[in-house]
This record gives structure tokens, sequence and C-alpha cells, in this order.
């Protein structure tokens, strides 16, 4: 599917690879990439999994893999956690 | 073409520090362990009342002083006979942005502006990105939020998701960046292509900024109570919220006046660990921020740190992350107010206070924050489940971080617990020592070191025997 120029997405690249990170990082991070995602608008018609440019909403222009069209925040306040609800109430 | 690799970007710090702050530090300082503070705070150039004027024209400050009677009640009546202290809060929420991290932000804008800067960079998780994003929108400055969001699974810290879309919501620029410390990195190498400003948390504008939250706090509690506030709980992470709100209270001429800090314990968590990241259910205002930034403020983004709490603490609680949730949502049951984890966090150091103090005394929660979606404190229970942490009801002596959260059954099971001060300050001559051996520091020094630990000279050079 092609993605219009323009369009709203969210792109990833990877900043520092492993072997280039920080010294004295703890083991499980040390071997992990160090990883940057961004929003911006496509300079370019493009594929998903394409390298592409965006400008962000301040005009600056980033590079990397085009991984989401329209992102979004989904958070949410969560699956109800049913102990918070005695908490204060007048019970029994 | 410059070097843009992790050690040449690191080794470029002080230049790139210089032109992105305008402070030349070198001019303070007078041994590796020792500079003149006072004089570093003096020459941002701002009165308390430019502050104020500078604050009130985007928004910020003079926000309201409530009294939590029905907490006070319910905290009195776990209390002996006659004690049982009114509980306050600063409700700070109010401030554009929806914290007191807009105080902070506030300055910093200001000066950017004023020294023809095109834009403002800041590399941090939480509330201060909005706070940052939202004063430079007003001052019509680009902005730039650095975050530490998510871990190698791409999975965000609820939270700090929410922050990323408070700041795009603002204009900002949000890099999202995933588990490390490297953020320091892509602070200086962003600084170096933009040329924009860097609005640390920690530079002297930062913190004056945060000057004015103590001073509305005497004023409020004198007009009301005709008495100084007996304590002020600070939630405490970098140092900042509580060198400024107690500088305020100084300047106002509260020196009876008790700086209460207190942290949610998160001991046992490594604080750049991808593992870790998403088993912590608070993103700030923890021992693993608290504790290295009292004992070594300098340990931060500008080469000498404004905000320096030991100089001001004379107190230091932790409380359990059970603890402030059951807190957080006993006040919204109790007092009609929906608030987010940072204030709720001294809030609950508050009650185990208030419970000790006589009825007649005023202890002030000196923050609220908002909340909302991922902020909640239901979203960071439920995360915590998806994570694999039990979360149950029953004596919060039994959380473990990372394991277990435990909600207390009742409100007597509050209690905190209370870090050992000098061992602290210990902890601090030591990190200092390792820089500079204690046999090579010069009364100078010595006087310096006792200020920012709140003792005398006699006691740092005993404590320097000890040592040794």
């Amino acid at each position: 599917m092609n993605v219009a120029k323009g369009t709203w997405v969210e792109i990833e690249s990877v900043v520092l690879k492993p072997e280039e990170r920080a010294p004295g990082l703890p083991e499980d991070t040390a071997k992990t990439p160090y990883v940057l995602r961004l929003s911006g608008f496509l300079t370019e018609e493009a594929e998903i999994g394409q390298e592409v440019a965006v400008k962000s909403l301040i005009g600056r222009t980033h590079r990397g893999v085009l991984r989401a069209v329209n992102p979004s925040y989904d958070h949410s306040f969560g699956a109800t956690v049913p102990e918070l609800l005695h908490i204060g109430l007048r019970e029994g | 073409m410059r070097d843009t690799s992790y050690a040449a970007v690191l080794s470029r710090k002080n230049e790139v520090m210089k032109a992105s702050l305008g402070i030349d530090y070198d001019t303070y300082v007078s041994s590796p362990v020792a500079f003149d503070y006072e004089r570093m705070m003096a020459e941002t150039g701002y009165s308390l009342d430019d502050i104020a004027r500078i604050q009130a024209e985007t928004k910020v400050g003079s926000t309201p002083l409530y009294e939590l009677t029905r907490l006070t009640e319910a905290v009195r009546s776990t209390a002996a006979p006659g004690k049982g202290a009114r509980i306050l809060v600063k409700d700070e929420a109010a401030n554009a942005s929806g914290s007191f991290k807009a105080r902070r932000a506030s300055i910093s804008a200001y000066e950017a502006k004023k020294r023809g800067y095109e834009g403002v960079i800041a590399a941090t998780s939480g509330n201060y990105g909005a706070g940052v994003a939202s004063q430079a929108a007003m001052r019509d400055l680009k902005c730039i939020i650095l975050q530490e969001v998510f871990d190698s699974r791409g999975v965000g810290q609820p939270e700090i998701v929410e922050k990323s879309r408070a700041c795009e919501a603002y204009g900002a620029e949000v890099q999202r960046l995933s588990v490390g410390p490297e953020l320091f990195f892509i602070l200086l190498k962003t600084l170096e292509e933009t040329g924009f400003f860097n609005a640390s948390l920690y530079t002297p504008f930062g913190i004056r900024g945060v000057e004015t939250l103590g001073v509305e706090i005497a004023r409020q509690v004198r007009e009301r109570y005709h008495r100084d506030p007996d304590a002020v709980v600070v939630t405490h992470a970098g140092g900042g919220n509580l060198t400024g709100t107690a500088r305020g209270l100084l300047a106002e001429g509260c020196t009876g006046t008790r700086i209460v800090a207190c942290s949610v314990d998160l001991a046992g968590l490594h604080m750049a660990s991808d593992r870790d990241f998403n088993r912590k259910s608070f993103t700030t205002g923890h021992t693993g921020f608290g504790v290295p930034f009292a004992t070594w403020p300098d340990r931060v983004d500008v080469p000498r740190n404004a905000a320096r709490s030991l100089r001001y603490m004379d107190e230091y609680q932790l409380v359990s992350q059970g603890e402030v949730f059951y807190v957080t949502e006993l006040m919204t049951k109790l007092e009609g107010l929906e608030r987010g984890p940072a204030g709720n966090t001294s809030l609950t150091a508050a009650v185990t206070l208030a419970r000790q103090m006589k009825r007649d005394q005023v202890v002030v929660v000196q923050e609220t924050e908002y909340t909302g979606a991922g902020k909640h404190h239901n979203r960071q229970l439920s995360f915590a489940r998806e994570n694999g942490i039990e979360v149950r009801v029953g004596d919060p002596a039994e959380n473990v971080p990372g394991k277990t959260i435990v909600l207390p059954a009742s409100l007597e099971m509050v209690r905190g617990r209370v870090q050992d001060m000098d061992k602290l300050r210990r902890s601090y001559l030591k990190n200092a020592a390792k820089l500079y051996p204690a046999e090579k520091w010069s009364d100078a020094d010595v006087a310096f070191l006792a200020a920012d630990v709140k003792k005398d000279a006699a006691w740092v050079r005993r404590a320097a025997e000890d040592l040794a």
C-alpha cells in the first residue's frame, strides 16, 4: 500500500547499535540497540518498511523506517482493579 | 564533517553546554568539590518579584491551597489524642500543563526568548517536558523533547506515553527513545545540530522558577492560619522541587519549617535496566533518582547542579507503591479531587507525619499534578498486573518493588519509613572524596560541603576522618 506524501506517520531508526552503546550498562540493556521513534509528515510517497524522511511538528527533517500510518495514542485507564474500589467506602 | 559517535559527542560536552546555556560554570567553580552556589543563583539576574511577574504572563503560579478536611479527620481517627495535624495541599495541577514543572520551565523559556534562541530542548520523560512544551508554545519558541519511553519489546510505560501525547499536543517535536542513559548523548547531539537553548531541569533558571512555590505557601498559610507551616512535604527525585520550594520558604523567613522529602521506595530495581523499566509503577519521585541525586547532585546534564536537596532537607521519608495508590484512591473519594502520582507521593508521607504532629499544627503537601489516561493509578496497577507483578490487599510492609504491590488494608497501615539522614550525608561526602580526596579539602571546601549537607564544618571534618 502506498502512503501519500504529507501523511502523518511514525518512523523508527537505530541510533546506536549494541556495540556502540554507553559503557557500564546492565547486561539486558547492553545487548539491545538504542532505538528512536518519531512522528512527522511524510516528505515523499512511500511504503511501510521503506527508509523515508519526515518533517516533525517544528519542521525538522528526520530519516528512518516507515512503521505506522496515522499513529495514535491508545493509552487508557486500564482494566478495572477491583481492589481499589473498596478504598474509602463506608462498608459493613 | 563533525564526528557524531557517542564518545566524540560526549567529549564536546563543555563547549555544547556553554553555547546552549550562556552560563560559564568555570567562573563559579573554586575546587573539584566546591563552587559559589549563591552567586550562581543570584546571577540569573531575576528577583522573586520578576519571576512571579514572568510566570503570571504564561499561566503559572498563584495556585490554590486547599485544606483536606475529610482526610485530616480520617487521619485523626487513627492518631493518639491531641494528634493529627491539618493536611493542606497546594494544587499545582492548576498551572498551565498541569504541574509545578511549569514554574521550572517558565524562566528558561523567558530567558531563551530574551536572548534570541530559536527554540528550547529538554531531555525528560516526565511532566517537565509538557511544562517546557507549553511554555515554549506561549513564548513562540520551537521545542524538542527527548524522552525514554519504551523497552526493547516496544512497550511504553503508560505514564510516559501520556507525556509524549501532551508534548505533541503543545506542538513539540517528541523524540521517543528506548531504555538507556544515552538520552544525554541525544541531548548533546540535538543541541549541536539546532543551536537551541538547553532548558535543563537543573539550571539556576529552572530552580529559581520553583522558588515562587515556597513563597506562595508561606504567604497563604500565614494569612489563613496565622502561623508558619510546621512541615512542608516534597516529592523528591532530582532535588529541584525541594530546593526551589525550600529557598522560597526561606526567602519569606520560614526558618522553622521542617522540610521533608519523600520518595517511593524502589530499592532493588535498576534504573537503566531494559527488563526493570516496565516493572516500575512510578516513573519518578522514587528512590532510583531520589537517593543518588541527594548524595551526589552533580550527576546531571549541566556542569553544576542548581538543585541541591541535602542543603535544605531535614528529613527523608520513604513510602511504598501500594501506600501511594491507597492514599490516591482515598483522596479521590474523601476530597473529591483526582490527582496524579507525583503529589500523592508526598501526600502519603503527610498522612504519616500528620498522625505524629499536634492538632493545631499544619503540614503542607506542596504539589499536585494532573491525572488521566496512562497516569491514573488504576492504569498503573493494571499495567503492573500485565507485567506479572502481584497486586493484593494486605500489609504494605510486604511490598517488593518489581514483584509485589500491597495495597494497605486500612489507613492505620499507611506508615512510611524514615531514612537515616546522616547516612545520606556521609554518602554524599564519600562521593565528594572519590572526586577529590578528603585530606586535600581546604577550609573553603569544607565550608561548602557543610552547607551542602546542612551541617557545620566540625561535623564534616569528623565525618571525613571516619571516611579515611
